[in-house]
C-alpha cells in the first residue's frame, strides 16, 4: 500500500525534486576539495619549516639523492638524447622550406632549453621517483610504520619528508640540464651526421640566439617541478587513510599512487603554461 | 590491606570519541599507576585499541581529558606532545616494524635520531637489548624474513631501547602459538622487573594475561566496567565483568558464592 503512494507520489515533485539531493552532492564535494586542499598546504609548510629548522641530516639527503637524481640519469640521458633527435629530424625539414637549416642548432637548444627539458625530464622523474615515493610513504602508512614513527618521538616531516624535497630540489635541475646536453648532442648527431647542416653553424647559431633568460627559465621550472613532485607524490602517501576511496590495502596503496602520478603530470603542465606566461 | 600510595601515569577524565555515527567511547575513566601492569581487556571491536591511541596521542577525543603525569594530552602543542612521547615504548598489534630496514636499523632507530649517541654506544646499547630478546645473529635480517614471534620480540627490543617509563602493548601475543605467546609474557615479565616499567596491555588472552596483571579493566558497551586486582576481577559481582568471566574463562572460574564460601573458610 506505501509502495504504491510512494510510486504515486515521486513524479509529481519531478525534476524539482533532486534539487537538495543535488546541493547537498555539491557541497560535500566542495567541503572535500577544500579539506583535501587545506591538507596539502598544511603539508607542504610543514616540510618546509622543518626542513629549514635544525638539525640537519646530510646522509638521509645524500642517499635521497643517490635516488631520485642519480638513478635517473640513465633515462634522463636515453629519452634526452631521441628528443634532441626527433627535434632535429621535424626542425631540419621545416627550416629547410625556408632555406635555413643554418639555424637548426638554436632551434633545438631554445626548444629543449625553455620548454621540453623540464618538462619531459620532470614526467621521467614522476614516473620514476614520484611514484615510488607515493608507494613508499603510502605503505609506511597503511602498515603503522608512520604512527610507529610518531609514537618513538621522530617527527616523520623531519625523517621521512625533509630528505626527500631537499633531494628533490636538487636534482631535478641537475636533470633537467643533464637532459639538455643530452638533446643537444642528439640534435647534433642527426643534424650535422645524418643530415648534413655543417657543425660550425649548428653551434655558432645556438650560441648567438640562448641568452641567459632561456636558461633561467629552465631552472626556475625544474625547480618548480621538483617540488610538485616531491609534494603531491609524498602527501598523497602520507593522507592516504583520508583518501575517500578508501586507501586501505595493496589496491588502496596501487590507486593511491595512479593518482598521484596523474595529478603530477597534470600540475606539471599546468605550472609548465604558468611559468611560462609569467617569465616571458 | 594496605597498598603504597603510588603516582599516577596516565588518567582518562570522561573521554569520549565517536566514529562517525558511532559512538565508541562512551565515557571512559581510567588510571594507570605508576610501575604498574594494567590491563584493558573486552571482546572484540569494544575499543580497546581506541583507548591505546589515546593514550598514545594518535587520536583526540571529542570531549574529556587524557592525563600524563598531569598533563593534559588533548591542549599539548605538537612539540609538547613529542616530549611526553620520548617517555614512551609500544608494541604495536601488527609490531610496524620498518620493513625496508634489517632488524638492527629499526631497534637503532630511536638512538641515531633522538640521541646524540655514538655508532659505538648505539651498537652496544642495541645489542644489549637484542640479547635481552634471546635475539642473536639476525642484526641484518629483514623483519620479513622473520617469524611472527621473532617480530614481537624485536618490536619489544625497540620497544625498550630508550629505557621508556611507560610501555604500551596492544594485543602482544595475537597471532602466535601457545609456547610463543609464553615466551613474549616471559620476555615482559624479566624485562619489566629490570627496567621497571610502567606497563599497559591491551589483550584478549583471557585468563593468562591475570597473571601479569596488578590491575584488571573491562570496556564493554563504551565505558570502563572497574579497574581492580584479577582476584577481585573474577570474583565480582559486576553482571557485564561476570558474564565476560564467564564467557572467556569457563564457568568454573566465575563460581563467587563457592568461592567466597571457600575464603570465609580460611
Amino acid at each position: 500500500m506505501s509502495e504504491q503512494a510512494n510510486s504515486l507520489k515521486k513524479p509529481t515533485q519531478g525534476v524539482l525534486g533532486y534539487i537538495p539531493a543535488l546541493l547537498e552532492r555539491i557541497g560535500a564535494e566542495s567541503i572535500y576539495y577544500l579539506e583535501q586542499a587545506g591538507r596539502m598546504g598544511i603539508f607542504l609548510f610543514a616540510c618546509l619549516w622543518n626542513a629549514i629548522r635544525p638539525p640537519y641530516k646530510l646522509f638521509p639527503i645524500v642517499r635521497q639523492i643517490h635516488f631520485i637524481g642519480y638513478r635517473s640519469i640513465f633515462v634522463i640521458l636515453f629519452t634526452g638524447s631521441f628528443t634532441g633527435m626527433v627535434l632535429a629530424l621535424q626542425g631540419y625539414y621545416t627550416l629547410r622550406k625556408f632555406g635555413s637549416e643554418g639555424l637548426l642548432g638554436s632551434a633545438v637548444a631554445l626548444s629543449l632549453l625553455r620548454e621540453l627539458g623540464p618538462v619531459i625530464a620532470a614526467l621521467m622523474v614522476v614516473g620514476r621517483a614520484g611514484s615510488a615515493i607515493c608507494a613508499e610513504i603510502g605503505i609506511m602508512r597503511n602498515s603503522e610504520q608512520i604512527d610507529a614513527l610518531e609514537c618513538m618521538a621522530i617527527d616523520p616531516y623531519k625523517y621521512l619528508m625533509v630528505p626527500k624535497f631537499v633531494a628533490g630540489i636538487i636534482s631535478m635541475p641537475l636533470l633537467t640540464f643533464i637532459f639538455d646536453m643530452a638533446g643537444i648532442l642528439g640534435g647534433y648527431l642527426i643534424g650535422v651526421g645524418l643530415l648534413g647542416v655543417p657543425g660550425g653553424s649548428y653551434f655558432q647559431e645556438m650560441y648567438r640566439s640562448v641568452d641567459w633568460a632561456d636558461v633561467e627559465m629552465g631552472l626556475v621550472k625544474a625547480l618548480v617541478f621538483g617540488l610538485l613532485i616531491i609534494w603531491i607524490s609524498a602527501a598523497k602517501g602520507y593522507f592516504l587513510h583520508l583518501e575517500r576511496t578508501g586507501g586501505f590495502g595493496a589496491e588502496g596503496v596501487s590507486r593511491t599512487t595512479t593518482s598521484a602520478v596523474v595529478l603530477s603530470s597534470v600540475a606539471i603542465l599546468v605550472w609548465d603554461y604558468l611559468i611560462s606566461a609569467i617569465l616571458l | 590491606m594496605e597498598t603504597p600510595q603510588r603516582n599516577i601515569a596516565i588518567e582518562l577524565v570522561d573521554v569520549e570519541r565517536s566514529f562517525g555515527r558511532q559512538q565508541v567511547l562512551k565515557k571512559i575513566n581510567l588510571v594507570v599507576e605508576e610501575g604498574t601492569t594494567t590491563v584493558i581487556v573486552g571482546a572484540s571491536g569494544q575499543g580497546k585499541s581506541v583507548i591505546l591511541k589515546h593514550m598514545l596521542g594518535l587520536l583526540k577525543p571529542d570531549r574529556g581529558q587524557v592525563l600524563v603525569y598531569g598533563q593534559d594530552l588533548t591542549a599539548l602543542r605538537k612539540a609538547q606532545l613529542k616530549e611526553v612521547r620520548k617517555d614512551y615504548g609500544v608494541l604495536f598489534q601488527n609490531v610496524a616494524l620498518f620493513d625496508s630496514m634489517n632488524i638492527y636499523d629499526n631497534v637503532a632507530l630511536p638512538l641515531r635520531e633522538r640521541t646524540d649517541a655514538t655508532e659505538a654506544e648505539i651498537r652496544a646499547n642495541v645489542e644489549e637489548k637484542l640479547a635481552l630478546m634471546d635475539l642473536e645473529g639476525v642484526n641484518e635480517k629483514y623483519p620479513a624474513q622473520l617469524s611472527g614471534g621473532m617480530k614481537k620480540r624485536v618490536g619489544l627490543a625497540r620497544a625498550l631501547v630508550m629505557d621508556p617509563r611507560i610501555v604500551f602493548f596492544d594485543e602482544p601475543t595475537t597471532g602466535l602459538d601457545v609456547s610463543k605467546s609464553n615466551e613474549i609474557y616471559r620476555l615482559f615479565h624479566k624485562t619489566q622487573a629490570r627496567l621497571k616499567y610502567t606497563a599497559v596491555i591491551v589483550s584478549h588472552d583471557v585468563p593468562k594475561i591475570f597473571k601479569l596483571a596488578d590491575r584488571v579493566a573491562l570496556i564493554s558497551g563504551g565505558v570502563i566496567e572497574g579497574c581492580m586486582s584479577p582476584e577481585e576481577f573474577q570474583l565480582s559481582d559486576n553482571e557485564t565483568i561476570r558474564a565476560f568471566v564467564r564467557e572467556t574463562m569457563g564457568p568454573i572460574y566465575c563460581s563467587a558464592e563457592e568461592e567466597r564460601f571457600i575464603h570465609e573458610e580460611a
